[in-house]
């Protein structure tokens, strides 16, 4: 029913889908998740509670939350063709993604560390820790079953937001799913896309469960 | 060694303000058990956490060892806090840890070797009772086993004081009972000075040495366990002595009348003071008036010479013989009210 040539086709999309899923996820987490610890370290009532860094970090991360991933991309293409050096291709891709995803999982870990309970960071403090020490060895990994399930939901929209970058010449299964679905219209090869793409969706999700179960001992 | 000096703290929510702390101050010898006794809402949790400055108070002076802890920076103020162990009424154990672990969480903040830490963990374990347990996760243990744990782990960096903030209110009677009894040896053993809060006597009673009692973030009263014990007057004190309600047994209630008749018998609650032994009183009633009577219910607490605590008597003497024991009481000064006639 698929030819080889086919096969070959949406075998380099889905590498490339989850390259940029994966690659980008890396990138969202380097940038979001500091972010997110800021974010949660300097609300009201926490250790190093500030209100003016609290607001305008805050505003910021919803600014970038705010802006479309579509838009979020175009408007961008300047800046990846500075860092990249071309505005085309899965690597050209990363950069908007990962963008793009930053604001979104910095939000997810605050929630995650604020799940953590307060009396644990205050025995911390009671038995000397310092703020670096309380986020490394309280904060972090209390909050790990918590951040493996965002990071896991943070994945899957990724997945998403790659096919979107296809549309707009990111490559992966997005764009196969575009060229084939949406200007040639053969139906075969658009829903072997979709159905790699809910794959892909599924298998993210049950590593996360199953590995957020595993570091789970509350 | 530790000196709480005016200590005073108001917390600020929207439009209101509440006075937690109004100008405490408080001692604590080397070595001492010493516990601080308050309703929930007197201040008592917001006391305990300013002496190691988890809580800043707003003025006054908390002087270890002649430092004052309100002075420092917050570096310094981390160095000092590792020689204050302090556990809490909810354990605060990392559920990312193992038992091992948790304990040597105090020791891998100062970068202690692996095999110190080795050492120094299964031997706080073996103080705690809980070797077997090492490489347990906290959610497998008891709420008592948790305590014990969190015991361990505020030992680790062999602090000169322990710091318990209802370190038993979340437990059974009996878990109370031998969590105390390892803060008693604790106390003698290492030498470790403590101070809790609580209120349940029970606890002051159990362990501690001195008292202090605080009622909406005054400090009413502070001495030894006796002292504090037979100042009656005050009204506070005598709600946490007293505390314990004498029911009267649901048959006996139900036949309960308000005025007497003839054929009933009065139902005497007693309150015992320092001036007379509860051997004297019933001696006296049995012997001296001949009223024969029923001790329905008995709570007696002796503190060196005295005993204090409450009794449910039924009398069964004659009318006359009766209110010559209600006189007895009187003339003794001993508190006495008539529940009704059965």
């Amino acid at each position: 029913m698929l030819s080889d040539s086919v096969i070959a086709l949406l075998g380099k999309g889905l590498w490339e889908t989850v390259y940029m899923t994966f690659v980008s996820g890396f990138f969202g987490f380097v940038l979001g998740l500091p972010v997110g610890i800021l974010l949660f370290l300097t609300r009201k009532g926490q250790l190093l509670e500030n209100a003016a860094y609290y607001r305008v970090t805050s505003i910021l991360v919803n600014i970038f939350r705010s802006i479309p991933f579509i838009i979020l991309i175009v408007w961008m293409i300047p800046f990846t063709r500075v860092i990249i050096g071309t505005s085309i291709g899965m690597n050209a891709a990363l950069v908007p993604l990962s963008v793009g995803a930053a604001p979104f999982i910095a939000r997810l870990v605050e929630n995650s560390l604020l799940e953590v309970p307060h009396g644990l960071i205050e025995t911390a403090r009671a038995l000397g820790a310092s703020p670096l020490q309380i986020i490394q060895k309280v904060l972090l990994p209390e909050a790990l079953p918590s951040l493996i399930n965002n990071a896991a939901i943070t994945l899957i929209t990724l997945v998403g937001y790659s096919a979107m970058g296809g549309a707009l010449g990111a490559g992966g299964l997005g764009q196969i799913g575009y060229q084939y679905g949406y200007i040639g219209y053969d139906a075969v090869i658009m829903n072997v896309v979709l159905v790699l793409l809910v794959a892909l969706v599924f298998i993210i999700q049950f590593a996360g469960d199953r590995l957020a179960k595993k570091f789970d001992h509350r | 060694m530790i000196e709480i000096k005016n200590i005073s703290k108001t917390f600020h929510q929207k439009k209101q303000s509440f006075k937690a702390l109004d100008q405490v101050s408080l001692s604590v010898e080397k070595g001492d058990i010493v516990g601080i006794i308050g309703f929930s809402g007197a201040g008592k949790s917001t006391l305990i956490r300013t002496v190691n400055l988890l809580e800043r108070p707003d003025e006054g002076q908390i002087i270890i060892n002649g430092r004052d802890f309100t002075k420092l920076s917050s570096k310094q103020l981390a160095g000092e806090r590792k020689k204050i162990g302090m556990i809490f009424q909810h354990f605060n154990l990392l559920s990312s840890r193992t038992v091992f672990d948790n304990v040597a969480l105090s020791l891998e903040l100062d970068h202690v070797s692996k095999d110190e830490i080795n050492r120094k963990v299964n031997e706080l374990l073996k103080i705690v009772g809980l070797e077997d347990k090492a490489n347990d996760y906290p959610k497998s243990l008891s709420g008592g086993q948790k305590q014990r744990v969190a015991i361990a782990r505020a030992l680790a960096n062999d602090p000169y004081l322990l710091l318990c903030d209802e370190a038993t209110s979340a437990l059974d009677p009996a878990t109370t009972q031998s969590i105390l009894q390892l803060l008693r040896d604790i106390n003698q053993r290492l030498g470790i000075t403590i101070l809790l809060i609580t209120h349940e006597m029970e606890v002051i009673k159990a362990v501690c040495n001195h008292v202090a009692v605080i009622d909406k973030g005054k400090l009413l009263a502070k001495g030894t366990l006796s002292e504090i014990i037979s100042d009656k007057k005050n009204p506070v004190i005598r709600q946490f002595i007293n505390s314990d309600i004498m029911t009267i047994p649901q048959e006996l209630n139900k036949k309960l009348q308000k005025e007497p008749q003839d054929g009933l018998f009065p139902l005497i609650e007693i309150e015992l003071n320092e001036n007379i032994s509860v051997e004297k009183l019933l001696s006296t009633l049995y012997d001296q008036y001949k009223i024969p009577y029923k001790l329905l219910k008995a709570d007696v607490e002796y503190l060196g010479d005295a005993n204090f605590g409450k009794l449910l008597l039924h009398l069964q003497g004659g009318y006359e013989e009766n209110q010559k024991a209600i006189y007895y009481f009187n003339q003794n000064k001993i508190q006495n009210t008539v529940k009704g006639y059965a």
